[in-house]
């Protein structure tokens, strides 16, 4: 009995210390940052960081708004291409399709989020960033290449997370429209979705910063030119791919100018977390 | 009584697992800790050098057995920062030291071509210092600007901090920025690979690394080729360099005699470099 108790004791203890340790692995990574890039954020000031347009970080010009639009309006084409892919596939799967059908086709789309994204990067460079450059003029290797690859990418989380949340409403909402006299159709947009709202947000959210975050991909079909796009077929750089791109060869405020994109990146993608949070947290009450 | 059994049978058999992966850990973490001698010697730095560095380390292992070299990436400044802290006993390096590293000590172990590469498909085969120089700025966006065909000219550059990017600004474009809107890729290789699909592309790689796929340019009229290398009649070219935290000596002297040595420099040279001594200016 003493045995018992003693051994309860120590994996209470142990698992306290494997959640702990995962909280300050965040925690060291968070003050690394900060403590790496705000020494020359504030030594050039934070504004020249935002809104300057020039980035020669090895002539001390670190401008990141071009690679601040640029992620928005990469993760903004990925939304336009995967909100209404990724929502009507979610509608069609709980309301349209039979369950054995339903049941086929969720975990291969689940599937989709296990490719890893250099493969996405690879197929986006053969094959969709030469039909881009043939069809519709310019390098090929643009926004509207990343934009929709990202979209591809953020497929699953945005198709997975809206079936849970259309499939957690009550029966009855669904019966009693329809006893009603409304078609599917009519109970989907007018009882079913906005019923379902924040959990739907909730997963483009959640695409947002899977499109946000990503790197690799991005670096090998967007360009990385570093300037603000004037039309969707020209290169873009995001805030990811300008640390990845650089960090090999950057040393001394260079470096720390990458660190302090990442703070940035930081600080964007925690603003995202704690919007996601909110409103799942409304979805629940 | 039997579950009482049965759980004990579990338990044994996850000691057993512990054990195991006691033992396994032991093996790697006493393979972490030999000594600096056994796992030989380090040589980190410059992409563009390492697939040679690879080279003449496998030849050189090859010849003395017991002797391990190990090659490593992460670009120049990364390997002159390797040798200035001692994780690596030599730092490669694609461009002339900075100011403010030269207090390490320097070797030329070769030299390597810097050509301006485009689609084999383009008429133009030639171009001024000058007007490479006004397309890399941005002056001339259009083929039309240096006598070609009426398309947009996609300029492909290197990465900030790159060694080939930083050796193309110093040799070819001087005080003159690298113009925002051109396309920018992390390696030679993903370079070649835009260039050789993009017929309107144009773009820089070592000379190494050119091949049927992509068409160097002549510059001012001079083809780039080891002989007008050698004779200095192509202006493009830049060291690669062995660096060192003091004077090479033991094992760090003996790799670099090697790759100096003739059998070293023929190696450099079937790879498609110019061996050290020549080519000098």
């Amino acid at each position: 009995m003493k045995n018992l108790q003693r051994n309860e004791k120590l994996v209470q203890i142990s698992l306290l210390a494997v959640a702990f340790s995962a909280v300050s692995i965040l925690a060291i990574i968070t003050v690394f940052i900060f403590e790496e890039g705000s020494p020359i954020l504030f030594k050039h000031g934070i504004k020249n960081f935002l809104l300057g347009l020039n980035w020669y970080p090895t002539e001390q010009s670190f401008g990141l708004l071009p690679m601040i639009i640029g992620s928005l309006f990469v993760t903004l084409g990925a939304l336009v291409i995967g909100v209404p892919f990724g929502l009507g596939c979610a509608i069609f799967l709980t309301e349209f399709s039979s369950r054995r059908l339903r049941q086929i086709i969720k975990p291969i789309i689940e599937l989709l989020a296990g490719i890893p994204s250099v493969v996405y990067g690879f197929m986006g460079v053969i094959i969709l960033v030469p039909f881009i450059r043939k069809t519709l003029g310019g390098p090929g290797l643009s926004v509207l290449a990343a934009s929709f690859v990202l979209g591809i990418m953020i497929l699953p989380t945005i198709i997975s997370i809206s079936i849970d949340s259309l499939q957690a409403l009550p029966p009855s909402y669904r019966e009693g429209s329809i006893a009603l006299g409304a078609t599917r159709w009519q109970t989907t947009k007018m009882v079913l979705l906005p019923a379902a709202r924040s959990g739907i947000i909730a997963s483009i959210i959640l695409g947002m910063g899977r499109a946000i975050g990503e790197t690799m991909a991005v670096i090998m079909i967007a360009g990385n030119a570093a300037s603000i796009p004037r039309s969707i077929l020209d290169p873009v750089r995001t805030l990811t791919s300008n640390i990845a791109l650089e960090m090999g060869y950057a040393s001394g405020e260079h470096r720390q100018a990458l660190f302090a994109t990442g703070i940035i990146l930081f600080i964007i993608i925690m603003i995202l977390n704690w919007i996601a949070n909110i409103t799942s947290a409304r979805r629940k009450a | 009584m039997k579950i009482a059994k049965e759980g004990k049978v579990q338990i044994r058999s996850k000691s057993k697992f512990l054990t195991l992966i006691f033992y396994i850990s032991l093996v790697i973490l006493s393979s972490c800790s030999r000594s600096a001698s056994q796992r030989g010697l380090i040589v980190a730095g410059s992409t563009s050098v390492q697939p040679f560095a690879d080279r003449w380390a496998e030849v050189y292992m090859q010849k003395y057995p017991g002797r391990i070299v190990n090659v490593q990436g992460g670009g120049s400044s990364a390997g002159i920062q390797a040798a200035k802290l001692g994780s690596a006993q030599i730092g490669s390096c694609s461009r002339e030291l900075r100011e403010d590293e030269e207090d390490l000590y320097e070797t030329v172990v070769a030299r390597d071509g810097l050509a301006v590469i485009v689609h084999p498909s383009n008429e133009i085969s030639d171009l001024s210092l000058e007007q490479v120089r006004e397309i890399f700025a941005g002056k001339i966006r259009n083929w039309k600007g240096v006598s070609g065909k009426d398309k947009t000219i996609t300029v492909v550059s290197r990465e900030e901090g790159s060694g080939t990017r930083g050796s193309f600004q110093e040799m070819v474009m001087g005080k003159v920025r690298i113009f925002k809107s051109a396309i920018v890729q992390d390696s030679n290789g993903t370079v070649r690979e835009i260039v050789a699909n993009d017929p309107n592309s144009i773009g820089y790689i070592s000379l190494g690394l050119v091949d049927k796929r992509v068409k160097a340019l002549k510059l001012d009229g001079v083809l780039a080729s080891e002989e007008n290398i050698f004779n200095h009649h192509y202006k493009l070219v830049r060291p690669f360099l062995f660096v060192t935290n003091g004077p090479a000596k033991g094992e760090v002297k003996n790799f670099i005699d090697f790759v100096l040595s003739q059998e070293g420099q023929e190696i450099a040279r079937k790879a498609g470099l110019i061996p050290a001594g020549e080519g000098e200016r």
